[in-house]
């Protein structure tokens, strides 16, 4: 234990370098994942079809778009409340997955959770889900659409599928980071089932259940925009497609975009607001 | 001459917080200081306020003769690599080797160019190397340190402010995260540097019973004012009631506690 | 005083449900949602899709089309959010309170990353096709700049998880400022990171089928084309082809995740 020498002591000759970073797997991995990752970026800029568009002429472009959309919009085919009150419809579109997307969720989210239910069910479940959910949005609205016809019917429920989906996945993991014990005492003082998810689990994972499907809320405000242009689920997703596609009107697709751009930081707000007051209580 | 000293030291966070007032020390080389207090007495702030990881509102620092409050970031840089620090959560970068984390204490000695690609010298290694086995943690060299307990995290904290070839360490509850056997093995090493390397040392405890056992000097803090400064054997009960306040009663019992422990 | 805490408690339960409902009803007035027909039309989906929904020999034949657009799909889903990520890296940097150089840039770098976010990337593609037209670019920076927003989110949230107190251990040595940014922030966050750019790449996926039909590119619109054709056998083979690839890429950075963190 002599401190001295060490501090002052030139360390013993040896031919040998001094290692001080040893590989393991981890680090291994994220090489290799990010130079994976570089080379497809790297293969991909010039596999890109821009033939018709020169990449610096686009960029150019878009900027002097911007300074257009964002300094002199205006209201062309709309009004101002009209405007508003698309947005609305679009809130609405939201509003009504995320909740029947919620109801069910919860239900199957229950079945889906390894501690509530059989293995069998449980794995189905989230098996099944998974696929759900590897379905884009906008194929599931398209594909109810030739069943229900373009429409808010095709819309909600088309989006209410990739919902569910999510929310599934949230809900199921919220309710197995229940407390194991917890159940256990329930169970030996002679609950059933549905007495378990009333008074321990949901109660328990309530703030999740809450910021999840707050998340969603958010999340399904932009892809109702997103419907409302590829298809025809109506709101402000509408007049977006409109405005690029029919009108041309660089103008007022600045005026939607200030629209969007208002509430989608509204909401972002709001689900931070909801977060941190979960956190802290 | 004083290595360090603190002349009217004052930090207020706003109108209404004042964290430190007219904080007044003289250290000498070598000497081993303990700065007890209840928590929020303010312990914390003055030990960051005098490598000013806090800038303090008014006052002086000199450390080694030089005016630290007015001097350049370089140079702060240069003066921080003459003061290792020592941390309660140890703060080890969790995701890297021991090794390497020892070896950021010599980061503060090269350019940004050399202090980025992490370009050391063989002799640097080496003497990381000697400090951890005499730190006993040779076989950890190359682990993960999160895969480290608490009190091996704490020894390579100490041997990351070791190979800064520092003249002062401060210390900031370095053991409150630690059980009693761990404790004591960290302030056993912390008493030996001090005294067979000639450090300063300056440790923020709030265990009365350790602080009594292992300093030569006592700075009590209550209430952002020094209410205490001299050897430990003159620090009478009232004294230690009037440092800790309110909280005297629960400290006993956890005093009561430790010794329960240590027997 | 039990009685009533009950009480309370079971009637905030239900104001919350009862404003839930006359929302949910308003948002059914507002939209013309048709409840009845919403239901209806799930099984009504499902028998048509039974019969109508899979891939038959013939539709096969435009696999190799498929496959390719596909991959170019891929690509771009990767190659945006890979190069966003680069800079989100840089602007979480400056942006994280934990490691900016000042607070007043810290803000603008956050605002710039939440202006980016919050345009959805229907919103960008729709702008971008004014200046990039029919092209895979207009896709690619829609899909580089929601990526570059959201990533830049994730990773402020990662420094200022992680990296704190090595950051605070560096600076009491000494270090300089990209020393402490090289050997503690990137170490500790570096892994956390790299599960967000996967988490955005699987995202960006499903988003540029979206795309590719506003725009006319990728695989999107490979989909769009049997689809208004009503070759619904070939775009069910797409939606196959999608499915497979988002559940693959899934697995792969499961296994990356499962391996790193």
């Amino acid at each position: 234990m002599d401190f001295e020498n060490i501090m002052k002591r030139i360390a013993p000759p040896s031919n040998r370098p001094v290692r001080v970073k040893p590989m393991n797997q981890s680090a291994i991995v994220i090489r290799l994942t990010l130079l994976s990752l570089v080379i497809l970026t790297i293969i991909g800029f010039f596999t890109y079809d821009d033939t018709d568009v020169g990449m610096l002429e686009g960029i150019t472009a878009t900027f002097t778009n911007f300074k257009v959309m964002f300094t002199e919009p205006h209201f062309n085919h709309f009004t101002f409340m009209e405007g508003l009150y698309q947005v609305l419809v679009t809130i609405s579109l939201a509003l009504l997955t995320t909740v029947i997307g919620a109801v069910i969720s919860l239900m199957l989210g229950l079945l889906a959770a390894k501690n509530l239910s059989t293995p069998k069910i449980s794995n189905s479940i989230k098996n099944f889900v998974a696929v759900v959910r590897a379905v884009p949005t906008v194929l599931w609205v398209l594909i109810f659409a030739i069943a229900a016809g373009l429409g808010s019917v095709a819309a909600v429920i088309g989006m209410t599928f990739h919902s569910v989906g999510y929310l599934i996945k949230a809900y199921s993991e919220s309710f197995e980071e229940l407390d194991d014990g917890v159940i256990e005492v329930l169970k030996a003082s002679g609950a059933n089932w549905w007495q378990i998810v009333w008074q321990a689990v949901i109660p328990s994972s309530m703030t999740y259940i809450i910021s999840w499907t707050f998340l969603r809320f958010e999340i399904n405000f932009s892809v109702a925009v997103a419907m409302g242009a590829a298809a025809g689920a109506g709101g402000i997703g509408y007049d977006l497609f409109m405005a690029s596609s029919f009108y041309l009107d660089l103008r007022e697709l600045g005026t939607i975009t200030f629209y969007i751009l208002v509430f989608a930081i509204l909401l972002e707000i709001v689900a931070i607001r909801i977060k941190r007051h979960i956190n802290i209580t | 001459m004083a290595l360090l000293e603190l002349f009217n030291l004052s930090k207020r966070y706003d109108q209404h917080t004042i964290a430190l007032s007219d904080i007044n020390i003289s250290v000498n080389k070598g000497e081993f200081i303990a700065v007890i207090g209840p928590s929020g007495a303010g312990k914390s702030t003055l030990l960051r306020c005098i490598n000013r990881m806090i800038e303090p509102t008014n006052g002086e620092v000199t450390f080694d003769g030089v005016d630290l409050l007015h001097v350049k970031r370089k140079e702060l840089r240069r003066l921080r690599t003459k003061i290792g620090m020592i941390f309660q959560h140890y703060h080890l970068v969790n995701r890297l080797t021991v090794i390497e984390n020892v070896l950021h204490g010599r980061l503060g000695y090269k350019s940004s160019v050399v202090g980025a690609l992490g370009i050391y010298t063989k002799k640097e290694k080496e003497q990381a190397i000697q400090l951890l086995r005499m730190l006993g943690l040779a076989d950890q060299m190359y682990k993960r340190s999160d895969k480290l307990s608490g009190g091996q995290k704490q020894r390579v904290g100490i041997a990351r402010a070791l190979i800064q070839d520092p003249k002062m360490l401060l210390c900031d509850e370095p053991i409150a995260s630690l059980d009693p056997n761990a404790s004591k093995i960290i302030m056993d090493y912390l008493q030996k540097i001090s005294q067979s390397l000639g450090i300063t040392v300056i440790v923020n405890l709030h265990q009365v019973d350790v602080a009594l056992q292992y300093s030569d000097r006592i700075i009590g803090v209550s209430q952002g004012q020094i209410v205490y400064d001299g050897t430990p054997t003159d620090i009478t009960q009232e004294q230690i009631h009037q440092i800790y306040g309110s909280d005297f009663d629960d400290l006993m019992v956890e005093m009561n506690k430790e010794k329960h422990y240590a027997g | 005083m039990q009685v009533n805490f009950f009480f309370k408690k079971r009637l905030r339960a239900l104001l919350v449900f009862a404003f839930l409902v006359s929302v949910t009803y308003g948002g059914i007035m507002i939209t013309e949602y048709d409840v009845i027909k919403g239901f209806s039309s799930i099984p009504m989906a499902i028998s048509w899709g039974v019969t109508n929904f899979f891939p038959t020999t013939d539709s096969f034949e435009h696999l190799p089309k498929i496959l390719i657009s596909l991959w170019e799909t891929i690509l771009l889903s990767i190659g945006s959010a890979t190069l966003a990520s680069l800079f989100a890296l840089f602007f979480a940097i400056l942006g994280s309170n934990t490691t900016t150089i000042n607070p007043f840039f810290a803000t603008i770098c956050r605002f710039i990353a939440t202006l980016f976010r919050n345009i959805d990337v229907a919103v960008w593609s729709m702008i971008l096709l004014f200046s990039f037209g029919q092209s895979a670019l207009t896709g690619y920076f829609a899909l580089f700049f929601v990526s570059f927003g959201f990533l830049t989110r994730a990773f402020i949230e990662t420094i200022d998880e992680v990296s704190n107190s090595g950051v605070e251990a560096l600076r009491a040595t000494g270090a300089s400022y990209i020393s402490i940014v090289i050997h503690s922030v990137i170490p500790s966050s570096a892994s956390q990171m790299l599960s967000w750019l996967l988490f955005m790449i699987e995202t960006n996926i499903r988003s540029a089928t979206l795309i590719g039909i506003l725009t006319g590119t990728g695989i999107g619109f490979v989909f769009d084309l049997y689809y208004k054709s009503v070759d619904y056998n070939t775009a069910s083979l797409v939606v196959i082809a999608i499915v497979i690839a988002i559940l693959a890429l899934e697995a792969a950075s499961n296994y990356v995740r499962r391996v790193i963190i």
